[in-house]
C-alpha cells in the first residue's frame, strides 16, 4: 500500500489522480483467525492495530455488522480531554490524548487532531471545588490541566456571558491540550493501517451466535458463514449486551440514546471546546463552522438511534444562556447513539465467564476520546492477559466493590 | 415521543411527565443472599434489544410508579399494568406474544 504524502499528492496530480488505491481491502472470510474482534468502530480497529504493532499479531479480522465507523464512532461530538478525577481514568484516558498527539503521523493518515484546549465551565459553587479538586488531581497524575478565572474564560471565548443570571461562569478547568478530531478519519485511518499488516476488515458480516467449546470460544457464527477463532474481542459499545447474551452472560450494562446536533455554519466565533456540565450542553465550532452542540443522554433503554426531543430543547435551551449569541441560530441535523451506560459510568476491559472471550464496553458518553488508549490497553490484555491500563476496569470490580466513581466527569457530558 | 398510559390515573403521558426507573421485576436480594445473587441484583440487567419491562414513575402526575412493556428496537409500547405484581400479568404477555411471537424475556416468556 503507498504511503500519503506531499510527493504522492504531487504524483497523483500530474496523472489526474488514477494512482489513488482503496484505503483498505474488503476480502471474504477465512475460515480461522487467531484473533477476531467484533465492531469496527473506532476500539475495536485500534484493539486490532496495537495487536499486530505491539505484539506482532496480524492473523485479525475485524468483524463488522454496518459499515466501518458507522456507529458511535461517526455519531459523537469528537471532543478528546483526560482531565478526570480518579487514577485509573486519567491514565487510559491521558494515554489515549498523548497517543492522539501524533496518530497521524503514526498511521500516515490526517485524523486533523486539533489540541485547541477543552473548557469545563464551573457554573456553581459545587463545580468550582469538584474541578479544583480534579486540578489538584490532574497535577499528581501528570495531566496537565488548570483552574482559570472567569476573567480568563472570558479572554479564550469572547462569545460567553460570564455573568448569567441563572448560571454565572465561576471559573473553568481548563486543559490546553484537550481538543477534537476528525472522528471519521480516526476509524478510516486505523481500518487503513489494520489493513496494511494483512488484517480482515469485513463489513456487512453480522455476528448471529457465539460458539463455545468447554468453556472456551470457539468461534462465531455470522452472516458470511462460521468463523474460528482462538481469541474473541467484544467492542460493540451500545450491542455489547446483545452479543454477551449469545456468549452465555449478563453485563452491568444499559444501553440508552444519547444525541447530538449542529447549527447551520457560521464564521469562526470560538476556538475552544467549551462544556458546561450543570446545564448538561457542551458545544465546540468544526472546521466548517457549524456549532456542535451535545448534551443529555435519556434515561430509558433504547437501541433505535433516535432519542426524546425534549433533551435536546433543554440542552440548546441551556446553553443560550451562556451563550446568547446562538439564540437565533437555525439546527441543521440531529442524531442519536446508543451508549453503553455502566453502574459506576466507568468502562469495562476485562476478560470475561468465557475463556478467551474479552470485552471492552461500557464506555458510554465518552468513548471516542479514548479511542487510542483503550486500543493499546485492550490490545496489551488480549495478547498478554493482563494490562496495567485495564486493571481497574476488569468486570469483577461490581462484585468487589471497586468503582470508579467519575459521575461526575462521565455521566453527563463529553 | 414516548407515551404511556399511566395504569392508575389513566392519563395518557408523555415523557416529560414521567421519570425512568430501570428494568423491572428484579427480585431483591439482601441480607443472607449469595454474593452472585446481590451482584446480580444490584448491577447486571438483561438490556434486551427487543422485548423489554421496565419501571416509570408518573412524576408529574399522580407520582405512582407503574411498570411498562416495550419494545427497545422499534419504541413500540405493549402494555402498562400496576407495580404491585412481580410478573407481567397473562393480558401484558398475550399482547407481546401477538406482536412478537416466540419473544424471550427472562423467564416471563
Amino acid at each position: 500500500m503507498k504511503r500519503y504524502s506531499a510527493f504522492a499528492i504531487a504524483r497523483e496530480a500530474l496523472r489526474y489522480h488514477t494512482g489513488w488505491e482503496r484505503a483498505w481491502t474488503s476480502p471474504e472470510p477465512k475460515r480461522h483467525y487467531d484473533v477476531i474482534i467484533i465492531g469496527a468502530g473506532g476500539h475495536g480497529l485500534a484493539t486490532a492495530y496495537y495487536l499486530g504493532k505491539n505484539y506482532g499479531i496480524t492473523n485479525v479480522a475485524v468483524l463488522e455488522k454496518g459499515w466501518l465507523g458507522g456507529g458511535n464512532t461517526g455519531r459523537n461530538t469528537t471532543i478528546i480531554r483526560s482531565n478526570y478525577l480518579q487514577d485509573p481514568s486519567a491514565a487510559i484516558y491521558e494515554k489515549a490524548r498523548a497517543l492522539y498527539e501524533d496518530l497521524s503521523q503514526d498511521l500516515n493518515y490526517n485524523l486533523m487532531f486539533s489540541p485547541r484546549g477543552v473548557m469545563m465551565l464551573a457554573q456553581t459553587h459545587h463545580e468550582v471545588r469538584g474541578y479544583k479538586r480534579t486540578a489538584h488531581a490532574n497535577a499528581l497524575q501528570g495531566v496537565k490541566t488548570e483552574w482559570i478565572s472567569p476573567q480568563r474564560v472570558k479572554e479564550l471565548v469572547p462569545i460567553i456571558n460570564i455573568d448569567g443570571p441563572r448560571y454565572p461562569v465561576l471559573g473553568a478547568l481548563w486543559q490546553e491540550r484537550g481538543g477534537t478530531a476528525r472522528h471519521d478519519a480516526v476509524a478510516w485511518g486505523y481500518a487503513r493501517a489494520c489493513s496494511r499488516m494483512g488484517m480482515h476488515i469485513i463489513q456487512k458480516c453480522e455476528v448471529t451466535g457465539i460458539r463455545r467449546e468447554g468453556g472456551k470460544v470457539a468461534g462465531v457464527d455470522t452472516t458470511k458463514g462460521p468463523i474460528d477463532c482462538n481469541k474473541l474481542g467484544l467492542v460493540v459499545a451500545g450491542h455489547s449486551g446483545v452479543l454477551a447474551q449469545m456468549a452465555g452472560f449478563r453485563l452491568p450494562v444499559e444501553s440508552v440514546a444519547l444525541q447530538a446536533l449542529v447549527s447551520e455554519p457560521i464564521k469562526p466565533c470560538m476556538d475552544v471546546v467549551v462544556m458546561a456540565n450543570t446545564v448538561h450542553g457542551y458545544m465546540s465550532q468544526s472546521d466548517k463552522g457549524e456549532m456542535v452542540i451535545g448534551g443529555g443522554a435519556d434515561g430509558f433503554n433504547n437501541y433505535t438511534q433516535r432519542g426524546s426531543f425534549h433533551h435536546i430543547e433543554e440542552t440548546v435551551r441551556a446553553l443560550i444562556e451562556t451563550f446568547p449569541i446562538i439564540s437565533r441560530l437555525k439546527m441543521l441535523r440531529q442524531w442519536g447513539g446508543i451508549v453503553d451506560m455502566t453502574g459506576d459510568r466507568s468502562p469495562i476491559l476485562s476478560k470475561t465467564p468465557v475463556e478467551n472471550i474479552f470485552i471492552n464496553c461500557g464506555w458510554g458518553t465518552g468513548g471516542f476520546k479514548s479511542i487510542p488508549g483503550s486500543g493499546w490497553g485492550f490490545a496489551q490484555l488480549m495478547a498478554t492477559g493482563d494490562s496495567p491500563l485495564c486493571r481497574a476496569f476488569s468486570l469483577d470490580r461490581f462484585k468487589e466493590g471497586r468503582f470508579i466513581d467519575e459521575s461526575v466527569a462521565a455521566g453527563v457530558a463529553h | 415521543m414516548l407515551i404511556l398510559q399511566c395504569p392508575y390515573c389513566g392519563i395518557d403521558a408523555e415523557e416529560t411527565e414521567l421519570a425512568p426507573g430501570g428494568e423491572a421485576h428484579l427480585k431483591r436480594h439482601g441480607p443472607g443472599s449469595s454474593d452472585e445473587d446481590f451482584h446480580d441484583y444490584l448491577f447486571a440487567r438483561e438490556n434486551p434489544r427487543g422485548v423489554h419491562f421496565e419501571r416509570w414513575r408518573h412524576a408529574n402526575g399522580c407520582g405512582k410508579w407503574f411498570h411498562a412493556a416495550r419494545d427497545t428496537a422499534t419504541l413500540e409500547v405493549f402494555g402498562t399494568y400496576p407495580a404491585q405484581t412481580t410478573e407481567p400479568p397473562k393480558e401484558i404477555r398475550d399482547a407481546i406474544t401477538a406482536r412478537r411471537p416466540g419473544w424471550r424475556w427472562r423467564e416471563f416468556s
